[in-house]
């Protein structure tokens, strides 16, 4: 039973913070913590990835002779990429924030809704 | 052992901080805690053997992305709206997806186990023959700017265009202040321009 649980327990905490940062995006209003909340739900895809490339009693992929089991190097990579796409897709999120708080003077969701409501 | 109480004790700061993020109305703190967010999250992958991956986070995830976060708050305010009610019909959403996600995991091979689907493929080839090929210890450098290295070009191609985005969105805006602009004040309007130089920046660099 224990055992069971230790198999998946990496995963379903990816699983809980997934929900997380994905129930900050659809049920908070404000475009930042909107933003923050993405961010959670991508470090939990890494999360998951990671640790489903990793070898018990393995190593890190960077080859010696004294090591024999080496964790798989694919989602390492995979993830690589995806951290540094992740950080341009923020920049830009922030980017367009500052631009909806020049036009409409506030990052609430029902005040944008209710401004566009007007006009 | 030690592994695995490392891994559930860095598991479980993550998860309250996660939830101490969702719970927090301080905008401020909220990413604060996103910033230790991030470290912890680089620990766990130290602990998982991916520290490429690990030294990639704590730097874009916890540095380059909360100093953006914090450049933005200083514009637009640090002080969330309380709503007025607990929206139902998100929080129903979430558990069923949950619910879901924890059911198709039972299928999934256990943690750590060698002879998973996963590491049978592909990834064996490249350990034990990129040495030979490309003459690198470190595997993942080998696959990165290597084998896949066309993944790799694609990835900066994608950087570059959100570059572009942040400055055509950030960048122009001084000829548009005089004449549609009535908010922003002195001093406000001085702020601005120097956050879009720090977005500008740290766009083209990471």
């Amino acid at each position: 039973m224990l055992q069971a649980i230790l198999d998946h327990f990496n995963y379903w905490i990816a699983i809980f913070l997934m929900m997380i940062g994905f129930y900050t995006v659809v049920a908070r209003g404000n475009l930042v913590k909107k933003l923050v909340g993405l961010n959670i739900f991508q470090t939990s895809v890494f999360l998951l990835y990671i640790s489903m490339g990793k070898v018990i009693g393995g190593t890190a992929p960077i080859l010696d002779d004294r090591f024999q089991i080496y964790s798989n190097p694919i989602p390492h990579v995979l993830i690589l990429t995806a951290i540094v796409v992740g950080v341009a897709t923020t920049a830009l999120g922030l980017g367009l924030i500052v631009r909806i708080r020049e036009s409409y003077g506030t990052i609430e969701e029902d005040e944008l809704d209710l401004a566009d409501g007007e006009t | 052992m030690i592994f695995t109480l490392i891994d559930i004790a860095l598991l479980t700061f993550m998860g309250a901080t996660a939830f101490a993020i969702l719970r927090l109305r301080s905008l401020f703190a909220v990413v604060m805690l996103s910033g230790i967010y991030s470290l912890l999250a680089a620990s766990m992958f130290v602990a998982l053997d991916a520290v490429d991956v690990a030294f990639t986070e704590a730097a874009v995830g916890a540095g380059i992305s909360t100093v953006l976060m914090i450049a933005v708050l200083a514009l637009t305010g640090e002080r969330e709206k309380t709503p007025a009610h607990t929206p139902l019909l998100p929080l129903l959403v979430v558990i069923l997806t949950g619910a879901a996600l924890v059911y198709g995991t039972f299928d999934m091979p256990a943690f750590g186990d060698a002879n998973a689907p996963v590491h049978l493929h592909v990834a064996p080839r490249y350990l034990h023959d990129s040495f030979a090929e490309v003459g690198l210890p470190n595997v993942v450098t080998s696959v990165l700017a290597s084998y896949r290295g066309y993944d790799t070009l694609g990835e900066v191609t994608v950087i570059f265009t959100a570059g572009v985005a942040v400055m055509l969105l950030l960048g122009g805006r001084k000829g548009d202040d005089a004449g549609i602009k009535q908010q922003p004040v002195d001093e406000d309007g001085d702020d601005r321009r120097a956050d879009s130089k720090d977005l500008d920046g740290s766009g083209g660099a990471a």
